[in-house]
């Protein structure tokens, strides 16, 4: 079993309807330990469904979903983000009436100990177990350069400082998978190259898989050491970033929507 | 049960399932709409039977005349709570439009209460509805039979408005996706204006009839049926028209066959549909039409 | 390490200054006890109720962020349960004259000492408890807004069963001759309990999670929060201290009918809850005892009036007109409350003086900080 090629994602035959409407079809993908897998394809091209199938938002018409070889298909989101599964999205979507702080240990509710009754009580388990978490928390803030605004509320936040501590909260899940749904969107060029530098560098630091959509082809084809493109709810390429770039059916599918 | 009580019953079920039909359409349509429970549709309701009341027993108009003028009048009531208190809170967090819709009720209620006083009143129907009409062995009174006869003429209109012209479809699409409906140039504000209109105007004439088959009105007369149309709602599948309609029809019969046919029952009538209620959300939650309302990730 | 200790110093603190507060409270209580009149005091004891129904009201829609019009509903269980255990055997007898009271509560009464009135209140407690739960099942399986109705509905279903249970309830009619046990230590005991309580869980992982539910439930889940008991932990409690404010109010008011929880009440509460700004606990506390005040006061807009020549007759309801048409105004004009989200925390006036120094004029409210 133990071949040195650990997979830690697969999704296998995923298809899914809404309605009529075939979102995505018969997609398989397989992930490794330690990569950074790009997915990219035209709006409305079903990349934001697959993401909401790993992470349980959606249920697939057919195919499962595999992580780290369990089947996990048609659990409930809360039970992938515990198995190790977290996520950004695409247009953020913090708790706004939370501080940033705040935001960061929701994400450790899941692997809270304590007994509701000891929290209710305030008692010496809890309160112990508080002080360790907002330990932890603060030093990811430390870890994402957050710190400044751990007490400001997240709603208050500069756009670019929201996308990072949606990053910092989906981190403080500890997953092992981080899917990243359009990081560099509403970003301009300078920003874009610090978040290229910040994702590799949370790769490393985190010991993460990452799986990504992006539109920014700078972002995608820098970083990203193997991509899929996906059009119409199909995947039409597979490759490594100069391949896919020069692959037909990739123009052709970016073209036919209208030059973007 | 007799042949004879069991058609006089019947009769009553599907007079009082179409009323309720009438109301659950009107909550049914702002649901589809804006995701509000407009609370304040059970009032509007009795807003409607006290318009027709004054017009019939103060200014002595005729009959007919008060009922279109009463309709008329609560459409613009209905209209003037969405502008006034439902339009400012729009892109406030759900919570605050339902708080507001839970305050606009009890407005309307205590300022029933204040202006015309808690004493039921009677109310004057018109000959047509207060004659006996026999069926077979039964003697049934001319509400049970028009009730439903003009409530599915109005619902007809209804749906020749929603599926036939400019602003049925318009509100359809808000009701689809508001936000595209208003970039494709929709004025959206003023669709969901003629949405509490004609919604309201329903309610009007649901009042109205309601006060021709139980002949006194109150301040708080609408807070059963509106609540019970509320659960036709529900049950039906919310923001479902067709569904709305189906429920109210089942609400209303359930509700009289069950206490003709089990009289010790009838305490307990309005928990009885709640309780209808509770088992449909835990059973079928979407309702006999609805289909899941899949939240946009 | 200094971060740690300053941190346990802080907590262990603010908790020596918590129980000074209520030390303090409880002698202001013993000094009201023996000079005020009765009158007075009824009104405080009420008062008093009022703060744990509020606060555990603001649980649920505030915190949480789920609407439910269920407080009547909870309320009642937990009154009709003290009062089936508390009501003197003798006196059950007198009050089910036409039909017998059902066992078992026809074979036995609970004393009538504090010892026992602190179970009853619990049983009443877990009755509103159980409620919450039977509920919350149908109503929290689906997103949307189905347990504004279930509540509601749930609210009626009491009301209709109370009305007609004869044999449990004793139906229109209600049983009088409680034993007056709520005293304004007890209704102002179980006020204290149930706000520290409700402040524990709010500024605890478990509060957090609720408002992140009330914030993004979509990203909630993705973050790991079970979505559906979240909102049910929230509910459950909430249901709770309903039942104990109900079971605190009829042994105030010594009698008990099905009119005594209709709908008003959670309309009372639900405008409480917002003028103090849902989400806060400490807003909730401080309008819901100036609301019970204030609606003893403005008793007096609907008595007849004469000011100089001119005679104004009395007009009954006119209270709930203005209450209801400030509900709406603050919706529509002051959403936050009072208080807005705000909590007032020890941490928070430890902060004043630092803040006056570098004459550092806060523009809003500070939330509650990390050290509490």
């Amino acid at each position: 079993m133990d071949t040195g090629r650990h997979i830690v994602l697969k999704l296998s035959d995923l298809t899914i309807k809404f309605g009529g409407l075939v979102a995505v079809n018969n997609f398989n993908l397989e992930i490794e330990k330690g990569e950074l897998v790009g997915l990219i394809g035209p709006n409305g091209a079903g990349k934001t469904t697959v993401f909401n199938i790993v992470t349980g938002q959606y249920e697939p018409t057919e195919g499962r979903v595999f992580l780290h070889g369990q089947d996990i298909t048609g659990w409930r989101p809360n039970l992938i983000a515990a198995a190790g599964i977290a996520r950004t999205f695409q247009n953020v979507r913090l708790f706004t009436g939370l501080t940033v702080l705040d935001n960061v240990l929701v994400s450790q509710h899941l692997r809270l100990k304590s007994h509701f009754l000891s929290a209710a009580l305030s008692l010496p388990t809890y309160s112990g177990e508080e002080r360790r978490v907002r330990t932890t928390a603060m030093e990811l803030l430390e870890r994402l350069e957050l710190v400044p605004y751990a007490k400001e509320l997240a709603g208050n936040l500069p756009y670019g400082q929201q996308r990072r501590l949606e990053i910092a909260r989906a981190l403080a899940t500890n997953p092992r998978l981080l899917l990243l749904d359009e990081p560099a969107a509403g970003m301009n060029p300078e920003e874009t190259a610090r978040l290229m530098k910040f994702i590799c560098r949370i790769r490393d630091e985190f010991d993460l898989t990452i799986f990504l959509i992006e539109h920014d082809m700078k972002l995608v084809m820098g970083i990203c050491e193997r991509i899929r493109v996906i059009d119409y709810g199909i995947s039409i390429a597979e490759g490594m970033p100069d391949e896919i770039k020069r692959d037909p059916r990739v123009i052709a599918a970016y073209l036919g929507e209208g030059g973007e | 049960m007799s042949l004879e009580t069991f058609i006089q019953q019947l009769a009553n079920g599907i007079s009082l399932g179409s009323l309720y039909a009438l109301i659950a359409i009107g909550y049914t349509m702002v649901y589809g709409i804006l995701r509000l429970i407009n609370f304040a549709h059970s009032d509007i309701f009795m807003v409607g039977a006290y318009f027709a009341f004054f017009l019939i027993a103060v200014f002595k108009l005729p009959w007919l005349v008060s009922a279109i003028l009463a309709i008329v009048l609560t459409a613009c009531v209905g209209m003037t709570i969405d502008r006034i208190a439902y339009r400012p809170v729009r892109n406030a967090p759900r919570i605050s439009a339902l708080i507001t819709a839970v305050g606009v009720s009890f407005f309307l209620e205590n300022l029933g209460l204040v202006t015309v006083g808690a004493r039921p009143k009677p109310f004057q129907r018109p000959d047509l509805m207060a004659r006996v009409i026999r069926i077979g062995p039964a003697a049934i009174s001319g509400v049970s039979i028009w009730v439903p006869i003009l409530s599915i003429g109005l619902v007809a209109i209804l749906l020749y408005v929603i599926y036939r012209t400019k602003l049925g479809m318009a509100m359809r699409s808000v009701a689809t996706d508001i936000d595209t409906t208003r970039l494709m140039g929709v004025n959206v504000d003023t669709v969901i204006s003629y949405t509490f209109a004609i919604g309201s105007a329903l309610a009007a004439a649901g009042g109205i009839m309601w006060a021709c088959k139980y002949p006194q009105i109150n301040p708080l007369m609408g807070i059963y049926p509106g609540w019970k149309a509320f659960t036709a709602a529900v049950i039906g599948g919310i923001g479902n028209i067709t569904g709305a309609m189906i429920g109210g029809f089942v609400i209303g019969l359930i509700e009289i066959m069950a206490v003709a046919a089990f009289p010790a029952l009838s305490g307990y009538r309005d928990g009885m549909i709640f309780g209808l209620l509770l088992v449909f959300l835990l059973v079928r939650p979407t309702g006999i039409l609805g289909e899941t309302l899949k939240e946009k990730v | 390490m200094r971060k740690h200790l300053y941190a346990a110093y802080t907590k262990h603190l603010n908790t020596l200054l918590t129980l000074i507060l209520v030390g303090i409270l409880f002698l202001t209580l013993r000094w009201a006890d023996t000079r005020l009149d009765d009158f007075t005091l009824r009104i405080l004891r009420t008062g008093a109720v009022y703060i744990v129904a509020a606060v555990s009201y603001n649980l649920i829609n505030g915190i949480t962020g789920q609407f439910s019009l269920g407080p009547n509903g909870f309320m009642a269980l937990g009154g009709y349960t003290v009062a089936l255990l508390m009501l003197p055997l003798p006196q059950k007898k007198f009050v089910w004259f036409l039909k017998p009271l059902i066992w078992p509560f026809n074979s036995f009464s609970f004393p009538s000492t504090g010892l026992f009135f602190s179970l009853a209140l619990i049983l009443g407690g877990l009755m509103g408890a159980l409620g919450a739960f039977i509920v919350g099942i149908p109503s929290f399986r689906l997103r949307g807004d189905y347990l504004a109705i279930a509540t509601f509905g749930f609210g009626e279903i009491i009301f209709v069963l109370a009305n007609n249970l004869i044999p449990l309830t004793n139906g229109p009619l209600g049983m009088k001759g409680i034993p007056e046990l709520a005293s304004i230590y007890w209704c102002f005991g179980w006020a204290v309990i149930a706000t520290l309580i409700v402040k524990n869980i709010a500024n605890s992982s478990y509060g957090r999670a609720m408002k992140a539910v009330r914030d993004d439930e979509v990203a909630a889940e993705a973050m790991g929060v079970s979505v559906f008991q979240t909102k049910m932990l929230a509910f459950v409690v909430s249901g709770f201290f309903a039942g104990v404010a109900g079971g605190l109010l009829v042994p105030l008011i010594t009698t008990i009918s099905p009119t005594l929880f209709t709908f008003t009440m959670t309309f009372n509460l639900l405008i409480i809850i917002v003028l103090g700004g849902l989400g806060s606990i400490t807003g909730s506390v401080i309008t819901a005892f100036s609301f019970a005040i204030a609606s003893e006061l403005l008793r007096a807009v609907e008595a007849p009036m004469n000011i100089g020549p001119i005679h104004i007759p009395g007009i009954a309801g006119m209270r709930m007109v203005v209450f209801s048409a400030l509900l709406v105004l603050l919706m529509i004009f002051y959403r936050r409350g009072i208080f807005g989200q705000f909590e007032l925390s020890w941490d928070w006036i430890r902060s004043i003086p630092a803040k006056v120094a570098d004459k550092e004029v806060p523009k809003k409210w500070t939330r509650e900080d990390t050290s509490s």
